[in-house]
Order: C-alpha cells, then structure tokens, then sequence
C-alpha cells in the first residue's frame, strides 16, 4: 500500500470507530501528537502528587490520612499506566522523564499552585478530580486502544478521589466559622485554575481540529469546561459555597451556567514556567530521581547476582 | 552510554513485562498493561501495587513482553477471513423442525 492509500485506511478505521492499536500502520504525525499527549497526562500525574503529598503527615484524622496515601498512590500508578501507553508509540521513557527533569515537557498547570491549608486537599478532590474526570471520561473513548484502556481504569478509580475531596469540603463547609471560611478561600484560589484545566479557547488551541479529527478528542476544550461547571455550581450551593465569579448566572434559554471570562495571562504565565511552584515541583521531581538511585541500583544488582546464580 | 547514564533512569532498560491478571477464581486471565522491571520477581510485586490496588485479583501472571508473539493486523484477513465464511460452524446455521426440543 501507498502512503495515501494508507493514510485513507487508517482514516476510514477511526471514521469507523475502530481501535488503533500499536503495530497497526498510523501516520507519524498522528504518532507524535499522542505521543506528546500522553506524556504530559502521565507527568501530570507524577508531579500531580507532590501538592497532595504535602499534606499527608499533616491529616487531621487516620481516616483522612490512610485516605490521602491511597489516592497519591494512585495518582504515581496513573503515571504508570500513562508512560506505558507512551511506550506503545515507540517513545524510550528515560527520554520522557529526562524531558521532565530537565523542565522541557510540559504537564497541567495546577500542578504549579500551592496547598496552603487542608481545605486545599478537599477541593483539589473536588474540582482538580473532577475537572479530570470530565476530561478523562471523554479520553476513555479515544481510538488508540492503549490510551483509552488506561483512560477506561483510570476514571475507576479517581471516582473516589473525588467522592473523597467532596466529603471534606462538605464537612469543613458544615463546620465552624472558620473551617468554613478556610474552605472558602480554597474554593476561591483553586476555581480559575482549575477552569484553566480544560486548555486554551478552540479558537486559540492549535492542536484541537487535528485530534479531534483522529478520534483522540471527542469534544472540544470549551464543551468540556461548560460540562464541568455545569456540574460543580449546584453542587457548591449544596453545601453553601460561593464561587468567586461574579458573572456567573444561570442561563434558562441554553439550560447552561454563563461564566466570566478566564485570565488567559495567568494561564500561559503558568504553563510556560513561571507560576508559583514550578521550580518547587521540577526539583522534588529531581530529588525523588536522585535518590531513587540507589533502590535502582540495588534492584540491577540482585537481578544480576540471581541470574549468575542460576548459571552456575 | 557509560554505567552511570544507563542506571541514571535504569528503569527504562529494565526489561518490559505484560501483566495479566484474573479476577474471581475460575475467570480467565486477561491483559492488564505493562511495567518495567530489572527481574521476574520484582515484576510480580510491582504488579501486584500497579494492578491490585482495588483488590478483587485472584492471580497475576508476567510475562517477559518480547517473548510475546503476536499477530499483526495487516495480516488480519490472512488469519481470521476463512472462518468468516464458515458460518456453518455456528448452532444457528442449522433448521430445527418446529416443535423438536432440547436440541
């Protein structure tokens, strides 16, 4: 088969709804675009952990704190699943993790923001969890096989990380004055942010058309934002939380919530380097690397000194 | 590559393992995803923190990925047409009088 004859199959499969899978033939532009994507869901994933991770010797309760560990363990098994997928394409994962370290990939944008207080912890649940599984939920359709299948395990298990985040806003929002106002002011600082989650406008996101095209994305980024405030504004008046957005109304004719317009500086500020914590994050990441060393150079060894043994 | 850069991400040299699990005892084991590890038995245990985690994993097998050997899908119809026109090799091809059970 020709290239044309070829990219024409491979089109009439994703038209079709079918699954690519990895020795099936796909153009490299198609290759690199994934590959690209799923390396930075999984670093979101690994540096994802760092600002939760801040708060688990800090867990007001047992229950809070064995909680916590499960869902960061998570999160560095999402990475997992995620890098797996990546080497599917063909990518070498010393290279994506050099990438990362070296701060030349690019991961989500929240990431990037400060946990001030354990309020924090709750509506990261809430809204960061929540605002992936909107996303996700879409991804688990995607037409490269191992994506969407770490995709389909990955929203299985975040449905209790954000069930989990939810059970703490609404319990310090049901608290005393001062818990509820320590959950507010979370409520306050993570809301953009994570409204910004969901990337650029279409109109100014450069990669949209073409993995929509392909099957990799089935709605478009603004869809996907409008789903997830749709979503998440009844569920702050249950428990008697304002968001700070003072354009948001109700809107009878689209059935939809209208919300102010997201400070696009701050975004591009943030995912091009320098938010708040980008240099605290990439240097956990360095410290963690370096010293895992030594478990990874324990672990050659004794893989080493097994198989002499069994030679002898 | 000296010793030092191979083991500075030692984890992507380490050989590549398929993992498969099986659900409740008597279910088939199926096809979980993949990790890296230096040998058979840290492949087990990452397998188990990788892909038990909910629990609900009767059995975990590993298998060294490059001892797979798998099909391809260009050669699809190769492999899999002639059993497409061997339709007489389902229950359904066959005519049953009216009113004959326990066929």
């Amino acid at each position: 088969m020709d290239e044309t004859a070829q990219i024409e199959n491979f089109e009439r499969r994703i038209a079709a709804g079918e699954s690519i899978e990895p020795k099936d033939w796909m153009p490299e532009r198609f290759r690199k675009q994934l590959t690209r994507m799923i390396s930075q869901h999984a670093h979101s994933e690994i540096v994802g952990m760092l600002p939760e991770g801040a708060w688990i010797t800090r867990a007001p309760t047992l229950r809070r704190k064995i909680t916590l560990l499960a869902k960061v363990q998570d999160e560095g098994g999402h990475g997992l699943y995620l890098y797996c997928a990546a080497e599917t394409l063909g990518a070498d994962r010393s290279e994506l993790i050099d990438q990362l370290l070296a701060g030349k990939a690019k991961y989500s944008s929240i990431f990037n923001y400060p946990t001030l207080s354990w309020a924090d912890i709750g509506v990261i649940g809430w809204f960061v969890d929540g605002a992936a599984i909107v996303n996700q939920t879409m991804l688990a359709k995607a037409s490269y096989g191992p994506y969407s299948r770490a995709m389909i395990r990955i929203c299985k298990e975040e449905n209790f990380h954000k069930k989990q985040g939810f059970e703490i806003v609404a319990t310090l929002a049901a608290g005393t004055p001062a818990q509820h106002a320590m959950v507010q002011d979370a409520v306050n600082r993570w809301w953009w942010p994570s409204l910004m989650m969901f990337g650029p406008h279409d109109a100014d996101s450069p990669n949209s058309a073409e993995l929509k095209r392909w099957g990799i994305k089935r709605r478009s980024n603004d869809e996907l934002r409008q789903r997830f405030v749709d979503m998440t504004v009844p569920q702050a008046q249950a428990v008697n939380l304002t968001l700070p957005d003072p354009e948001l109304r109700y809107n009878a004719a689209t059935d939809q919530w209208h919300f102010g317009e997201i400070n696009w500086e701050e975004f591009h500020r943030v995912i091009n380097g320098d938010g708040p914590c980008n240099k605290e994050r990439l240097q956990a990441r360095r410290d963690a690397h370096e010293n895992g060393r030594w478990v990874r150079e324990a672990a050659e060894a004794y893989a080493a000194k097994q198989q002499r043994m069994q030679a002898a | 590559m000296s010793k030092t850069e191979a083991t500075l991400n030692g984890d992507s040299q380490w050989p590549l393992w398929e993992v498969f699990v099986q659900g409740p005892e008597g279910e088939p084991h199926s096809h979980a995803g993949s990790l890296h590890a230096p040998d058979a038995a840290l492949a087990l245990q990452n397998a188990r923190d990788v892909y038990s985690r909910r629990g609900g994993v009767s059995s975990i097998w590993v298998v060294p990925a490059k001892d797979i050997i798998a099909s391809s899908s260009a050669e699809n119809g190769l492999m899999f047409e002639p059993m497409d026109s061997k339709v007489y090799r389902h229950a359904q091809f066959y005519k049953v009088p009216r009113g004959v059970k326990n066929l």
